[in-house]
C-alpha cells in the first residue's frame, strides 16, 4: 500500500508539467495537483492502518536491483558482498513522516489554489509542488542512503525551482541559487558520510547499518566521523549553524512554498535523517553531543535575529531555524521520538503561521513589512484568530501542541544531564514567545500604518485559503495530544509508536521535577509575552526604539544578521574568486610562461643559428672577397697609369734579365 | 778606317740618349722619337760589329730592325694621334687612365 504514496504526486507532476502548462484550465490544474496529493494522503492513511494491523514492525518493498551483487573491500581488508536495491522501507517513523508530508502538503496545496489564483505560471507552480512532494516521499521512504539521497537531492532541486519561482525578480533568482549552493555543501558531507559507511561497513542499507553498529562492527572514531559528515548534510538541509544563511533569503519564494518546504517538510529532512540513523548517532556519543549543542546554539542564535526583523516572513524564517534547532536538541540528548514529535507539531503550527502570514500579505496586496501594518485585527479577524492560535502553540502555552513537544524536549535535555542545552532551550522558548508576540502586536494591534494603496483593496481571504488555515489551527491545538506525557495523565503514545524505529527512550525524571520544569518554561514564555505586550502595545514600541538607540552597535550587528552573510561571501565566495585569480595567474605566468618560454628558447636558439650563419658562413664568403679587396687595393698602387713608370719597369726588367743571362751563362 | 770602339761608343751614346728620353720626357711624341733613337743606337752597333767581323749578318739584322721600327712608328703614331683626339693632350701626366 505504501508504495502508492509517492506514485500519485509523481503522476500529478508529470501530468501538470507535461500537459497542464499548455492544455489545462486553471481549475483542471488545481484539481489534478490537489487530487494527487489527496490520493497520496489517503494512501498514507491506508498504509498506516496496514502497518498497525501487520505483525511486522518494518515493511520493505524492493523494486529492482540497482547495483547487482559485487564485492567491496572494507577498511579492515575484509571482502564483503555488496548489492544495492532500489527499495522502500515503511515503519512507524516513515508512517509519521508520510502523514505529515502528505497531510500538511494537501492543506497547503488547497491553500495555493486560492493564493496563486492570479499567477501566470499556475500549472508550473503546481507541477513543481507535486514534484517536491514526490521527492520528499522518496527521501522519507528510502530504505538505504542511496535511495534517500535521490530524494535528498530532489527536494533540493525543487526548493531551488520554487524559491526562484518568480525568477524574473533578481532577489528570488539569487536566493534560489544561494539555497542550492549552500545545500550542495551539506550534500557533499552527506555523500562523504555515505561513502565512509560503505567503506567501513560494506553496506549503506539502513537496516544493515543499524545491525552492524549494534553488533559492534564499527570503530567509535569511524562512527563519529561518519555521523558528523552526515550531520553536515543535515545542517545544510535543515538550515542549522553553519549552513543556515540560505533559509531567510528563501522567503523570496511564494508563501505556500515557504510553508511547505521551508517550514513543514524539507527543512526537517535533516532531523528525519538523524532519527533514521539513530543507532549510528547514539553509538558515537561525540556526534550526539555535537548535534545537541548545534541545535541549542542555533535555537538561541536564530531567535536573536528574529527580534529585529521587520519582514513578517523573515521573522518566521528565523523562527523555523530556531525551532529546528529544538528538534536537533531533542535528538542530541537521545530523545529521538521527542525530536520527531516536535517536527510534527512544528509542521502544523509553522505552516499555519506561514499560511496565515501569506493571508495577511495577500490581503495587503503583497506588503510584507510589519512597519506598514498594524491594527489588522479588525480588518482580517479570521486570519488574526488562526495566527493567534499558531503563535500560542509555538510559544508553548499549555493545552496546545507546541507545549507538549517542546516540554518533552526540554525535559529530556534536563534528564540527560545536559543542563547547558536545557538552559539554552529554556532561553530559546522565552525568546520565541517574545518575537512571536512582537510580530502579532506589530501586525494586528496598535494603529494602522498602511500604505494608502494597500488599504483600499484590504479584504479577508477567500474560503479556499481560510479553510486549510482553520484545519491547521485545529491540528495545532490537538496535534500534541497524541504525545500526552504520562505525568499529565497521557500515555506518551507517540513515543511508544516510534519505539520500533527510533528505539526506546526512558526518562528518569521524577513526576514532580517534570511538572516543575513545565511550570518554569511556561512561566518564562508568559513573562516574555507580557514583556512583548508592555513594549509593543502599552508603550507603542517606544522602549524598543530607545534600546535600539542606546545599543546602536549591538542593534546594527544583530539586524545585519551578525554579518555572517558578509563573512561567508568574503571568505568562501571571495576565496573561490581568489583561487580563480591564483589559477588564472598560474595559467598565465607558469603554463603560458612555459609555452612562451619554449617558443622564446627556440627563437633564441635560431638567433644563435642566424649569428652562425651570418657570422661564420657568410663571414667566410665575405672574408674571401674582402681579402681579395684588401690585396688588390695594395697591388693596384703598382698600376700608376704613368707611361714612364711602365717604361722604367721595362728597362729595369730587361736589365735584370740581361744581367742574369750574362752572369749565369 | 773608323775604329770599332768609336762606332760602339757612338751607338751606346745614342742608345743612352734615347733611353733617357723615353724615361724622362713627358711628351708622347718625343718619347716615340726617343724610341727611334734607341733602336737606331742598336742599329749602329749591329752594322758596325758586322763590318768589324766581316759578316753580313749584322747589317741584315739592322735592316730587320729598321723595318720593324717603321711599323712600330706607324702603329705608335696612329695610337698617339687617336689618343690626342680624345684627350687633347700629349702629356703623360694627364694621360693616366690606366691608374689602378
Amino acid at each position: 500500500m505504501f508504495v502508492l504514496i509517492p506514485l500519485f504526486p509523481l503522476l500529478g507532476a508529470a501530468v501538470n508539467g507535461l500537459l497542464g502548462i499548455r492544455f489545462f484550465s486553471r481549475r483542471a490544474v488545481g484539481a489534478t495537483a490537489v487530487g494527487a496529493v489527496g490520493l497520496s494522503f489517503a494512501a498514507a492513511v491506508a498504509a498506516l492502518a496496514g502497518l498497525l494491523r501487520s505483525a511486522e514492525p518494518v515493511l520493505v518493498k524492493t523494486f529492482f536491483t540497482w547495483i547487482p551483487a559485487s564485492v567491496v573491500r572494507t577498511a579492515g581488508g575484509k571482502a564483503v558482498p555488496f548489492a544495492l536495491d532500489f527499495a522502500f522501507r515503511y515503519d512507524s517513523l516513515a508512517a509519521v513522516m508520510t502523514l505529515v508530508v502528505t497531510g500538511v502538503g494537501l492543506l497547503i496545496h488547497v491553500y495555493s489554489v486560492g493564493y496563486m489564483a492570479h499567477d501566470r505560471s499556475y500549472a508550473r507552480f503546481f507541477a513543481y509542488m507535486n514534484l517536491f512532494t514526490f521527492a520528499m516521499l522518496i527521501l522519507v521512504l528510502g530504505a538505504n542512503l542511496a535511495v534517500m539521497f535521490i530524494g535528498w537531492e530532489g527536494v533540493g532541486l525543487c526548493s531551488y525551482l520554487l524559491i526562484g519561482f518568480w525568477f524574473t525578480k533578481d532577489a528570488a533568482a539569487d536566493a534560489g541559487k544561494k539555497a542550492f549552493i549552500t545545500n550542495r555543501v551539506g550534500d557533499f558531507g552527506f555523500l562523504l558520510g555515505t561513502g565512509l559507511l560503505l567503506f567501513a561497513l560494506g553496506t549503506i542499507d539502513i537496516a544493515g547499518i543499524t545491525a552492524a553498529v549494534e553488533g559492534g562492527g564499527l570503530a567509535t572514531g569511524t562512527a563519529t566521523a561518519a555521523a558528523l559528515l552526515l550531520f553536515l548534510g543535515a545542517t545544510g538541509k535543515s538550515a542549522q549553524i553553519p549552513l543556515y544563511t540560505w533559509l531567510p533569503d528563501a522567503m523570496e519564494g511564494p508563501t505556500p512554498v515557504s510553508a511547505l518546504i521551508h517550514a513543514a517538510t524539507m527543512v526537517t529532512a535533516g532531523v528525519y535523517m538523524v532519527a533514521r540513523l539513530h543507532a549510528l548517532f547514539s553509538f558515537s556519543g561525540t556526534a550526539l553531543t555535537v548535534v545537541a549543542l548545534t541545535g541549542a546554539i542555533t535555537a538561541v542564535y536564530a531567535a536573536t535575529m528574529a527580534f529585529v526583523q521587520t519582514d513578517i516572513k523573515r521573522v518566521l524564517a528565523y523562527s523555523t531555524i530556531s525551532q529546528i534547532g529544538y528538534m536537533f536538541m531533542g535528538l542530541g540528548v537521545g530523545a529521538y521520538a521527542a525530536g520527531i514529535f516536535h517536527l510534527m507539531t512544528h509542521a502544523f503550527f509553522k505552516s499555519l503561521l506561514f499560511l496565515a502570514a501569506g493571508s495577511v500579505i495577500h490581503a495587503l496586496s503583497g506588503e510584507q513589512d510589519m512597519r506598514n501594518m498594524g491594527g489588522l485585527r479588525k480588518r482580517v479577524p479570521r486570519t488574526y484568530l488562526v495566527f493567534l492560535v499558531g503563535a500560542l502553540a509555538i510559544s508553548g502555552i499549555p493545552g496546545l501542541s507546541g507545549f507538549f513537544s517542546k516540554d518533552e524536549i526540554l525535559a529530556s535535555a534536563y534528564a540527560s544531564g545536559h543542563y547547558l542545552v536545557w538552559g539554552l532551550g529554556l532561553a530559546g522558548a522565552a525568546m520565541t514567545a517574545f518575537y512571536m508576540f512582537r510580530l502579532i502586536f506589530l501586525t494586528f494591534h496598535g494603529e494602522e500604518r498602511l500604505a494608502p494603496d494597500a488599504g483600499r483593496h484590504l479584504h479577508e481571504s477567500p474560503p479556499v485559503m481560510l479553510v486549510p488555515l482553520q484545519v491547521l489551527a485545529g491540528l495545532a491545538v490537538v496535534g500534541g495530544y497524541v504525545g500526552l506525557p504520562r505525568v499529565l495523565g497521557g500515555g506518551a503514545w507517540f513515543a511508544r509508536f516510534l519505539e520500533t524505529s527510533t528505539g526506546a527512550h526512558e526518562s528518569h525524571l521524577a513526576a514532580g521535577t517534570e511538572v516543575l520544569l513545565m511550570i518554569v518554561s511556561v512561566g518564562a514564555s508568559l513573562a516574555a509575552i507580557y514583556a512583548a505586550w508592555t513594549i509593543y502595545v502599552k508603550r507603542r514600541g517606544e522602549p524598543a526604539r530607545r534600546l535600539a538607540g542606546k545599543f546602536k552597535t549591538v542593534y546594527r550587528v544583530v539586524s545585519r544578521k551578525y554579518f555572517v552573510d558578509e563573512a561567508y561571501s568574503r571568505i568562501f565566495v571571495g576565496g573561490v574568486i581568489a583561487a580563480g585569480r591564483a589559477a588564472d595567474w598560474f595559467d598565465r605566468r607558469v603554463i603560458d610562461g612555459l609555452v612562451d618560454g619554449a617558443a622564446g628558447l627556440a627563437r633564441r636558439v635560431s638567433r644563435l643559428t642566424i649569428l652562425f650563419d651570418d657570422g661564420v658562413v657568410d663571414g667566410a664568403v665575405n672574408g674571401v672577397g674582402r681579402i681579395h679587396l684588401a690585396a688588390s687595393s695594395l697591388l693596384r698602387r703598382l698600376q700608376t697609369g704613368y707611361v714612364y713608370n711602365y717604361a722604367l719597369a721595362v728597362v729595369l726588367g730587361a736589365a735584370l734579365i740581361i744581367t742574369l743571362v750574362i752572369t749565369v751563362f | 778606317m773608323i775604329p770599332i770602339e768609336a762606332v760602339v761608343g757612338l751607338g751606346l751614346l745614342i742608345f743612352t740618349v734615347g733611353l733617357a728620353g723615353v724615361l724622362v720626357r713627358k711628351n708622347l711624341v718625343v718619347m716615340l722619337m726617343s724610341l727611334e733613337l734607341l733602336l737606331n743606337g742598336v742599329n749602329i752597333i749591329l752594322a758596325g760589329l758586322g763590318r768589324h767581323l766581316k759578316s753580313p749578318r749584322g747589317s741584315i739584322f739592322a735592316l730587320f730592325v729598321i723595318i720593324i721600327a717603321v711599323s712600330e712608328a706607324a702603329v705608335g703614331f696612329a695610337l698617339v694621334l687617336a689618343y690626342f683626339r680624345h684627350k687633347k693632350s700629349y702629356d703623360t701626366d694627364v694621360l693616366s687612365d690606366l691608374k689602378g
